[in-house]
């Protein structure tokens, strides 16, 4: 007799995607574990504390936004499949956010959860490109996103048919790219529809909480439909024989046996686990087995007042950029200041009377994973004082002026992070957060009872990894009954 | 069961996967998703529901049984009446 455990189901990996899995494949009486390496949920999206401070990892904002009502968007199929009541994740709308060309953002586009205030400005900004940019949207709307099986086409391509204006179209992929681009310079049409739709068509909110209060109801409703959960148990090997997983060994050197096995933590990382001594590809021989080439660093500045009290009350996220052409691409050096994102997380809507206790400017810029990775610990943390200094100022650019003195003033503590610390909290590779550039849409593996969830199969950032884990719970297993 | 009973039944189901739908008006002739917001997700949602609370089985090929409420009674009022009693 074995007395080892045995599974339905094993999910590698505790973020988004593996708890969504989880959710469905318990709530359907599976028994379900889930490994995770980390002593903390949520993966990419995640919160740490220092000094008793809690800051957030991951989400500026949740994309998707819907307001009630609207029906067969990706948040109310989530929220269905998952029985999650809308209330229960108290989403607070943005107030507005905005894209930024130009050495001081004289371009400007500005957008909110209602999709007429983009299209107005575009027909302001851009007159002679509005009739273009409608027929993109009549295009982007009746495209079937979610077919598992879709041709690749290039999205460039497809927006040029509409668009004469390189700035307006730079303009339109910078946040598409920034929120769910796992390639560089490009994108899938599929993709580049898909977070149309999450960003422009539908919006941006956030629970009051953030990302705490999200992954306290994922984790609920997973404890409530008996799934199984074991923390700083990360998944070492993956046992193969004749074209299938027959069993986990743990870091502990303990061994379990499941008859599905589904991983949220890449392909390459999930190869390495099946063949000792794979290194990942980086010369792209295999495309299959690729390294996403993009990363990020991320600079966090706590404040002691409100953002608004420094005239920074207005945009809840902002794109921007002053390179010619907008480059999203692994930067020559260890970083990319020329583009990124300002996420302000107190300019929500939070109701009445509510806010953030504290001031919370965050700026995110591309980044190459290399230069990080190797630098001695003490030139590393050389490294980030240094480039850190050089995003928050070429972000500032784009908001109201503030000066240095009254900055420093109004700064508590800051903290950052860099491609180094996300490879080290989450395993992910070469710090790539959407993980490789190709995608594996139907989950499937070389082994018939592995699958791929999450960055990998190529739904991305919150709401999409949630709905990679539904949708490959459904297909690989629950639909097969 | 009867039909009726059957067709309260798979309501129950219906308001459980997709709380932010008004059934009070359900018409039971008219095809389920033509009155409310249901996709190929929610389907397979009720049944997997049916054999998670019922120990009902529908074999994909008769999928299209559940088009609407009366259609379900027609399709599932047998299958509860099959079932072994309850002790
Ligand atoms: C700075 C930043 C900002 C972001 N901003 C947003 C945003 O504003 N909006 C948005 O929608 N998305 C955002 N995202 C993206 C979003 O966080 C991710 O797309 C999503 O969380 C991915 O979830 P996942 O489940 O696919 O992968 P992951 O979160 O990576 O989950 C994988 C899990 O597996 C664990 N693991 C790895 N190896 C092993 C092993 N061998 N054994 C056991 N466990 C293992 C990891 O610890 C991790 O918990 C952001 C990400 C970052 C980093």
């Amino acid at each position: 007799m074995n007395t080892r455990s045995h599974y339905d189901v094993a999910i590698i990996g505790a973020g988004m995607s593996g708890l969504a899995a989880g959710i469905r494949l318990a709530h359907f009486g599976k028994k379900v574990c889930i490994f995770e390496r980390h002593n903390a949920v949520g993966g990419l999206n995640s919160f740490y504390s220092i000094a008793g401070r809690k800051f957030d990892v991951g989400l500026h904002a949740m994309t998707n936004f819907v307001r009630p009502g609207v029906k067969g968007t990706p948040l109310t199929k989530l929220l269905r499949q998952l029985r999650i009541e809308r209330d229960e994740f108290a989403l607070c709308e943005q107030k507005q956010s905005r894209i930024a060309f130009g050495p001081r953002g004289e371009t400007s586009l500005r957008f909110t959860n209602d999709f007429a205030v983009l299209e107005a400005e575009v027909a302001a900004r851009f007159p002679a490109q509005i009739d273009g940019f409608r027929a993109l949207t009549a295009a982007v709307r009746s495209y079937d996103d979610v077919s598992l099986d879709a041709q690749p086409i290039s999205a460039r391509e497809v927006v040029r048919r509409h668009l004469a204006d390189p700035l307006l179209e730079d303009m339109l992929f910078c946040p598409l790219m920034y929120y769910g681009s796992a390639t560089e310079r490009d994108m899938e049409f599929g993709q580049f529809v898909i977070m149309f739709k999450a960003l422009f068509l539908e919006g941006f909110a956030r629970p009051f909480e953030g990302v705490r209060l999200v992954l306290r109801v994922l984790l609920e409703k997973y404890r409530a439909a008996g799934g199984e959960r074991r923390m700083k148990c990360g998944v070492k090997q993956i046992v193969t024989r004749e074209g299938r997983a027959t069993a986990l060994v743990l870091d502990s050197g303990e061994e379990i046996t499941a008859d599905h096995v589904i991983s949220s933590i890449g392909a390459p990382e999930t190869e390495r686990l099946c063949r000792a001594g794979f290194t990942p590809d980086r010369s792209g021989l295999n495309p299959d087995l690729q390294v996403g080439r993009l990363s990020f660093v991320e600079t966090i500045t706590i404040l002691n007042r409100q953002p608004a009290a420094l005239g920074w009350g207005s945009d809840t996220i902002i794109f921007f950029n002053d390179a010619e052409r907008f480059d999203y691409a692994r930067p020559a050096g260890r970083v990319d200041p020329r583009s990124g994102v300002i996420c302000l997380p107190n300019n929500f809507d939070f109701g009445p009377g509510r806010e953030l206790s504290e001031g919370v400017f965050r700026v995110t810029c591309l980044a190459n994973y290399d230069p990080w990775a190797a630098l001695p610990e003490e030139a590393y943390r050389a490294e980030k004082a240094r480039v850190f200094a050089e995003v928050q100022r070429s972000a500032r650019r784009f908001l109201p002026a503030v000066d240095d003195a009254t900055l420093a003033d109004a700064t508590l503590t800051t903290d950052m992070f860099t491609p180094r610390t996300i490879t080290k909290f989450t395993g992910h590779f070469g710090g790539a957060i959407y993980g490789a550039p190709v995608k594996h849409r139907q989950g499937r593996t070389a082994l018939s009872n592995l699958y791929l969830c999450g960055t990998d199969q190529g739904f991305l950032g919150i709401v999409g990894a949630m709905l990679s884990g539904i949708s490959m719970a459904n297909y690989h297993i629950l639909q097969r009954g | 069961m009867t039909k009726d009973e059957c067709k309260q039944v798979v309501l129950e189901i219906i308001a459980d996967i997709a709380p932010d739908e008004d059934l009070s008006n359900v018409k039971p002739d008219v095809r389920l998703r033509d009155q409310l917001q249901l996709d190929s997700m929610d389907f397979l949602d009720i049944v997997m529901e049916l054999r998670k609370r019922h120990s009902i089985e529908v074999p994909e090929k008769d999928y299209m049984q559940l088009a609407s409420l009366d259609s379900c009674a027609e399709y599932l009022t047998p299958k509860f009446n099959a079932l072994p009693a309850k002790s």
